[in-house]
């Protein structure tokens, strides 16, 4: 069902559970690596002012992409219990 | 006379090394051993003459015309059914020959019309044709003297062809064409001796179950079967060979005109795609081209409230300049961007690319391919290396498993289906994955060894269900994959997991697992194993990792790069592969090359003299979403309806009206230019100069048949509205942008229109490597150097059936139909399928107090159609069925915003829904009653 959510958070997120089976780290990066590669700049921004500002309903494997994609370094991964149920 | 007549050489080639000496008239001929002596008597240049025999179906014996006499052989045998022998000496022309085929001809003339000047298949007659070669000059017994079928009943019931029964000289060409080319078995020969006749199962043709191919028609020697459009018009006097502009198989046809006037369409022998077969869209459904509904002039208005005004070329091209240069200056350059399409030529797609990265300068450009097959170019390319499926049509006569995923060839596919099913009456077993019992599952012939009647949205279980059978039993092609593939071992560590055995999924997929592990058996078994899918697999939230999972399944059963395998996507319209290739897709450049590599920017910077982002544009529900949000501020769409076809009708008319300026250049004024500013005439495929691209890669020449109507060609105008916006965008004709695409693109460099006219088509990659072409890909290596095992974890899609919308909504297409139906719903193929209707389960209807023919409500969270209801027990218990042809049925008013993970593919074929008999007065006022366009 929608959930209401801008559609750049809501693309994120479905890219996010795709890869949420993986270990985090490599999962945030091939997160990063595919909106990257098929994102238009304006939806990545969009992206990163959502995370900087509300951000409450992304993926916490999409926030670790966005700062992947901010800073191509290993993203940490949040603590386990913020972590989503899959 | 310039008509192409192809040689008929009387019976089917035969394949094989075995070769076979003979003599005919003296003469020597090598031939494959089985072939027939007509045949061989043809290839040496002596015809036999022939009234039952023609070289696309298996010999039947019954004319008795083509009788020879053999050496050391007692009486005179058919030609047509005496294969020939080593040193075998045949005489096809002999005193007593000649008596006794004339004799025959007496005996068919007695009981035949002599109407030859006036019949309508006057100069097309092989009676006519035999008559006088065998130099029949009376006839003894009289014309239609004594008991005679003369006054037999015409049947015109079929709106595109007669059967003429007088004229009939009961041949079985028909039934046979039926039977062994088409796969309908629709015909029959009923009664005994003079009774015998042809006929459509005791009905009229309409009524049979006549899928109106036109198999019968072009199989028959006489006017008993004739177009009615020969019968009106006229035989016509020239052939412009072409390619069919519906579905993604790509046939090949003879234009047949008259002056400028299209009498007929007629399947060419000599076409990769369709060796001389049709379906009733190709073939017959070509009337929208001329319709009245078609615009042939440009027009502008200010507001989508105003009227249309018509404009000169100039005055539109400008306005769409100006007005796009203006929203740039105050929105950005991003704010505006273009949609190529499918139906539109590879040469009309590349250059709006090229006009959306040169001239507009930016990477706004997508194709209707988003809502198709866009899966499959990220599917395949991340597995195998490149966009594209791996194999030409021809093999499927080699393979002994197929599996049909998500597809239903005999109504989308029809001309590939018949192939199909060729080879499926010849022995190989068939696995049908898909929730509805398509018309494969059990047809003539023909029984699926396993139905897999999967819930909508489990796919990937099913998928990965396969995998771990493969797996866990020890089925895999170990050498295979040891020497061709990589990242196996983690794959198959993930698959064999308990998490997807058949067991586990079962409660999933709704499949017993039973049928799942034998099925997996059967497949992994082969010894050639083939997978041939549709938009069953890819319009999914998982449509992507489907395609990967098959690709998976090739690559672990060693299932890739032979003939009789492979990963096969049914492309739905005519050039989706090709709109792809010409680099439509924002991230990619023509050859489907990153925009982000320098290499690749750098010949088309250097040669188009501009420079090109390194960042991917918006795709299609990108650009509707950024329009709602306000910096996408303008649209160029190419032939493509995106206000019916696309998901989410509302949200999609939402971002439609939010632009300043929507340019639609189409042959109608369909749904999407109800919010255009600008619109531009397009052409039909019979005005078109160029190439499209097949399923099977097949580069095919689209050839006009007559100059634009419009008075300018697609491209053309495309590039007037570069120069418009001040980038020299210029060619003299439509091969110099072939010439371009063969410059830029490695997979291309070796076509050209030159290379097509002179061998017909080519299947990409053509270059070097494969001067003519690459029937088969990944033969030694896969494109991308290893195969590659991908994971596919499952992860169930968020659109789920729930209290208030029980039902899980899949959608569709019906042979007679195409697509949004902006063709053939301007075609009698109305006749077939007024109108769009909802299959219900016997269960769900009863529960609902629904009948059949019941006006229903079809809701979903999103919207809300009404539509009449089919019974149908081919559906399975909570899930309901409806196609997308009429604008009136609205079915993607229903569809959500939910997409393709990867590629954001509408999840076109999962939507939960509530329907609702139809009651109140309100909604009976309301209801939308679907009228066709038009009947013509």
């Amino acid at each position: 069902m929608t959930d209401g959510l801008p559609p750049h958070v809501r693309l994120a997120n479905e890219i996010a559970i795709q890869f949420a089976h993986l270990d985090f780290t490599d999962g945030a990066t091939r997160v990063a690596k595919h909106m990257h590669d098929f994102w238009d700049p304006r939806m990545l921004r969009a992206l990163f002012t959502y995370k900087d500002t509300t951000g409450q309903d992304l993926d916490p494997l999409a926030a670790a992409a966005v700062d992947h994609l901010r800073h191509p370094t290993d993203p940490q991964p949040p603590p386990r219990e913020s972590r989503p149920q899959t | 006379m310039s008509l192409l007549k192809e040689p008929d050489l009387g019976t089917p080639a035969r394949k094989g090394d075995a070769t076979v000496e003979v003599e005919i008239d003296g003469q020597s001929v090598v031939v494959p051993e089985g072939t027939s002596v007509m045949r061989a008597a043809a290839l040496a240049g002596m015809d036999v003459p022939k009234l039952c025999a023609t070289d696309s179906l298996e010999a039947f014996g019954s004319c008795r015309l083509c009788l020879v006499e053999i050496d050391g052989v007692k009486g005179t045998p058919a030609s047509c059914t005496t294969p020939v022998r080593a040193g075998m000496a045949v005489r096809t022309q002999t005193p007593r020959l000649e008596k006794l085929r004339r004799g025959v001809m007496e005996l068919y003339i007695s009981d035949h019309p002599l109407d030859c000047l006036t019949c309508s298949a006057n100069g097309d007659c092989e009676l006519q044709d035999m008559s006088g070669v065998v130099g029949l000059r009376e006839v003894r017994y009289g014309v239609g003297e004594g008991e005679n079928h003369l006054d037999a009943p015409t049947d015109s019931s079929n709106p595109y062809f007669d059967f003429d029964a007088s004229k009939c000289i009961v041949c079985s060409r028909c039934v046979r064409a039926c039977d062994e080319v088409q796969g309908t078995f629709a015909l029959t020969i009923e009664g005994r001796g003079f009774d015998s006749k042809v006929s459509p199962g005791g009905l009229d043709f309409l009524s049979s179950e006549c899928v109106s191919c036109g198999a019968c028609v072009q199989a028959c020697p006489t006017a008993t079967l004739e177009e009615r459009s020969v019968v009106d018009l006229g035989m016509p006097t020239r052939s412009v060979i072409t390619t069919c502009a519906y579905c993604g198989v790509g046939c090949s046809f003879k234009a047949e005109l008259k002056g400028d006037e299209l009498v007929r369409m007629v399947p060419y022998k000599d076409g990769g795609a369709n060796e001389g077969h049709s379906c009733v869209k190709g073939r017959f459904a070509f009337g929208y081209a001329t319709h009245p509904d078609r615009q042939l002039s440009p027009m502008v208005r200010e507001k989508i409230t105003d009227e249309w005004r018509q404009v000169s070329w100039e005055e539109a091209i400008q306005t769409v300049a100006t007005r796009m240069r203006d929203i740039q200056e105050r929105h950005g350059t991003g704010a505006i961007g273009g949609i190529t399409s499918s139906r539109c030529t590879d040469e009309e797609v590349y250059v709006v690319q090229k006009m959306v990265r040169a001239a507009f300068g930016n990477n706004n450009v997508d194709t209707c391919a988003r809502v198709c097959h866009s899966p499959t170019g990220y599917g395949l390319k991340q597995t195998f290396g490149t966009s594209a499926g791996t194999q030409d049509f021809k093999s499927v006569d080699d393979a002994d498993v197929i599996v049909v995923i998500g597809a239903n060839p005999t109504d989308a596919h029809p001309v590939f289906a018949s192939r199909m099913k060729r080879r499926l009456r010849k022995g190989a077993k068939l696995i049908v994955m898909d929730p509805r019992r398509i018309g494969l599952v059990r047809s003539p012939h023909i029984e699926a060894a396993y139905h897999l009647p999967l819930r909508p949205g489990t796919n990937v279980a099913m998928v990965n269900a396969f995998a771990h059978v493969i797996v866990t039993e020890g089925l895999a092609d170990e050498e295979f994959v040891a020497s061709r593939c990589e990242d196996y071992e983690p794959w198959a560590e993930f698959i064999a997991r308990p998490e997807n055995s058949p067991e586990e999924l079962e409660e999933i997929t709704g499949v017993p697992a039973a049928d799942v592990r034998a099925a997996a058996r059967l497949y992994a078994a082969g010894p050639n194993s083939a997978i041939y899918y549709g938009l069953g697999v890819t319009e999914h939230s998982q449509g992507s990792t489907m395609v990967m999972g098959m690709a998976n399944l090739a690559m672990v059963t060693g299932n890739i790069g032979r003939d009789g395998v492979g990963v096969n996507p049914l492309r739905g319209q005519n050039n989706v592969q090709g709109s792809c290739d010409m680099g439509s897709f924002p991230h990619e450049l023509p050859g489907y090359r990153h925009v982000s590599d320098d290499n690749v920017r750098d010949i088309y910077e250097k040669l188009w003299g501009t420079p090109i982002l390194p960042e991917p544009g918006l795709r299609i529900p990108n650009m509707f979403d950024a329009a709602i949000d306000g910096s996408f501020r303008a649209l160029f769409v190419q032939g493509e309806d995106i206000a019916q076809s696309d998901p989410n009708t509302q949200h999609v008319h939402a971002a439609l009206s939010a632009m300043e300026l929507v340019v639609v250049q189409d042959l109608f004024l369909n749904e999407t230019a109800k919010f255009a500013h600008v619109f531009l005439p397009g052409t039909s495929f019979l005005e078109k100069d160029g190439t499209f691209i097949n399923a099977e890669r097949r580069i095919n020449r689209v050839r006009p048949v007559m100059k634009p109507k419009t008075g300018k060609h697609e491209w053309e105008i495309v590039c007037e509205i570069a120069r418009a916006m001040g980038y020299p965008m210029h060619y003299d004709d439509t091969s110099q942008i072939m010439d371009e695409i063969a410059l830029t693109t490695p997979t291309f460099s070796g076509v050209s229109f030159d290379l097509l006219d002179r061998v017909g088509s080519v299947q990409w990659p053509c270059n070097e490597n494969a001067p003519l072409g690459t029937p088969i890909m990944h033969k030694e290596t896969f494109v991308r150097g290893k195969g590659r095992f991908m994971p596919t974890n499952y992860v169930p899609t968020k659109e789920r059936s729930t209290r208030k919308y029980p039902l899980i909504l899949t959608t569709g297409r019906i042979l007679s139909q195409y697509n949004v139906g902006a063709q053939t719903r301007r075609t009698a193929n109305v006749t077939w399928h007024p109108e769009d209707t909802l299959e219900i389960h016997p269960h769900d209807a009863e529960v609902r107090g629904i009948n059949d023919g019941d006006r229903v409500t079809l809701a979903s969270r999103v919207g809300q159609t009404s539509l009449h209801a089919r019974i149908s027990d081919r559906m399975p218990v909570g899930v309901v069925y409806t196609t997308f042809h009429h604008p009136v049925t609205g079915a993607n008013v229903v569809t959500t915003e939910h997409s393709d993970w990867a590629t954001n593919c509408p999840e076109y074929k999962v939507t939960a829904v509530q329907v609702g008999l139809q009651t109140s007065k309100v909604d009976a006022d309301k209801a939308q009653v679907a009228v066709p366009v038009a009947g013509s």
